[in-house]
């Protein structure tokens, strides 16, 4: 036997392979610190839309619960009057809520949204302790009311 | 099924007591408590518990790109004996519960289950009669992750928020082995079920 032959070179050789992927960039994403960059079309919680000036899209239709695989929406509709108005349309929804833990995010319901009021965005960060803090109601979905630049608009 | 679940966490060896607070508060014990929870927390040793689809994010997670060895959780021990962490990843159905609830039962304590996924957490878009509805009708689940699949960045999540709570356990409430005999009200006179008053209390 041959101990650099059989012994020191294949070793060497080995250690070789071993070296190059040291080398290497790394492709680790260190997730707390630093994110994976979601793709454009990622669909994780679901956030309710508002118009410019404020008002809410959705209808109360509840066509998004209608094409919901596994019915995690419920919708429930009420009237808009002319004191209180939600919605541009006649109606507007009283109570939304999405069971996120049944949800499977397909984005259907953003499919079949009339007035696109309903999308699917990045936020994936959606894991907790309890079964009963995954329903997420209307005013955890709903996007922020835009905030007026009063600066811009002169208002004093 | 709310009945079921609250049974399991009254009677589960490694649901914490609600502890006397009056009683503790003893100095040593808490900085042992931190000690032993920073060890316990960053040496997870997962079982590999794959059922369907999730297993496969799950595999991800631990692989080069997301890398669990950064949390000291790549260790995917194919034996209970060796795990600590069940992450339910999958749809269990009625046949593989009982062989679920005795995997979970031959782990040692302390223990945690992880429910990975629509599927695991509520049955999913498998509301029939062949899929368990909610992997915490048989084991009590200590995070669950929504998503269908949850991508490995979730899982992540789920796994830092995990470790947050093992964070916040005590030493004495951990090792309860025995049955708790005092029977907390299920229902008190407000109407707030026993679970949400134990979940308030951890």
């Amino acid at each position: 036997m041959n101990i650099v032959r059989d012994v020191l070179k294949p070793i060497g050789k080995g250690l070789k392979i071993t070296m190059r992927h040291f080398l290497e960039p790394k492709d680790t994403v260190s997730y707390p610190e630093q994110r994976k960059e979601q793709f454009a079309r990622t669909r994780w919680k679901h956030v309710l839309l508002r118009y410019e000036n404020g008002l809410e899209r959705c209808i109360g239709c509840s066509l998004c619960a209608g094409a919901c695989p596994v019915r995690c929406i419920y919708v429930e509709a009420a009237d808009n009057t002319d004191t209180e108005r939600y919605s541009p349309g006649e109606r507007y929804a009283k109570r939304y809520e999405i069971n996120l833990l049944r949800c499977i995010y397909c984005g259907y319901c953003q499919d079949a949204c009339p007035t696109g009021a309903i999308v699917l965005r990045e936020d994936y960060e959606l894991a907790d302790y309890t079964r009963e803090s995954f329903i997420a109601t209307k005013e955890m979905l709903l996007e922020p009311l835009p905030v007026r630049d009063e600066v811009a608009e002169g208002v004093k | 099924m709310d009945t079921r679940v609250q049974e399991i966490v009254l009677r589960d060896s490694s649901t914490p007591a609600i502890p006397n607070l009056e009683m503790g508060g003893n100095v040593l014990v808490t900085r042992l408590d931190e000690i032993v929870n920073w060890a316990r927390r960053n040496s997870i040793f997962p079982l590999t518990f794959g059922l369907a689809c999730c297993a496969i994010e799950m595999m991800s997670s631990a692989a080069s790109r997301f890398d669990l060895a950064r949390f000291g959780m790549e260790v995917f021990r194919a034996s209970p004996r060796q795990a600590d962490l069940m992450i339910v990843a999958g749809r269990v159905s009625k046949k593989m519960a009982p062989v679920l609830r005795q995997i979970y039962d031959q782990m040692p304590s302390p223990k945690w289950v992880v429910s990975m996924g629509a599927c695991a957490s509520c049955g999913g878009i498998f509301n029939n009669y062949a899929i368990v509805q909610g992997v915490d009708q048989i084991v009590p689940v200590d995070v669950y992750v929504p998503g269908c699949p949850p991508s490995p960045d979730a899982l992540i999540y789920a796994l830092i928020k995990l470790q947050q709570k093992i964070r916040t356990q005590r030493l004495g409430m951990l090792l309860e082995l025995t049955p708790r005999t005092e029977t907390p009200a299920l229902e008190t006179s407000d109407g707030t079920r026993a679970i949400e008053a134990s979940d308030a209390s951890k």
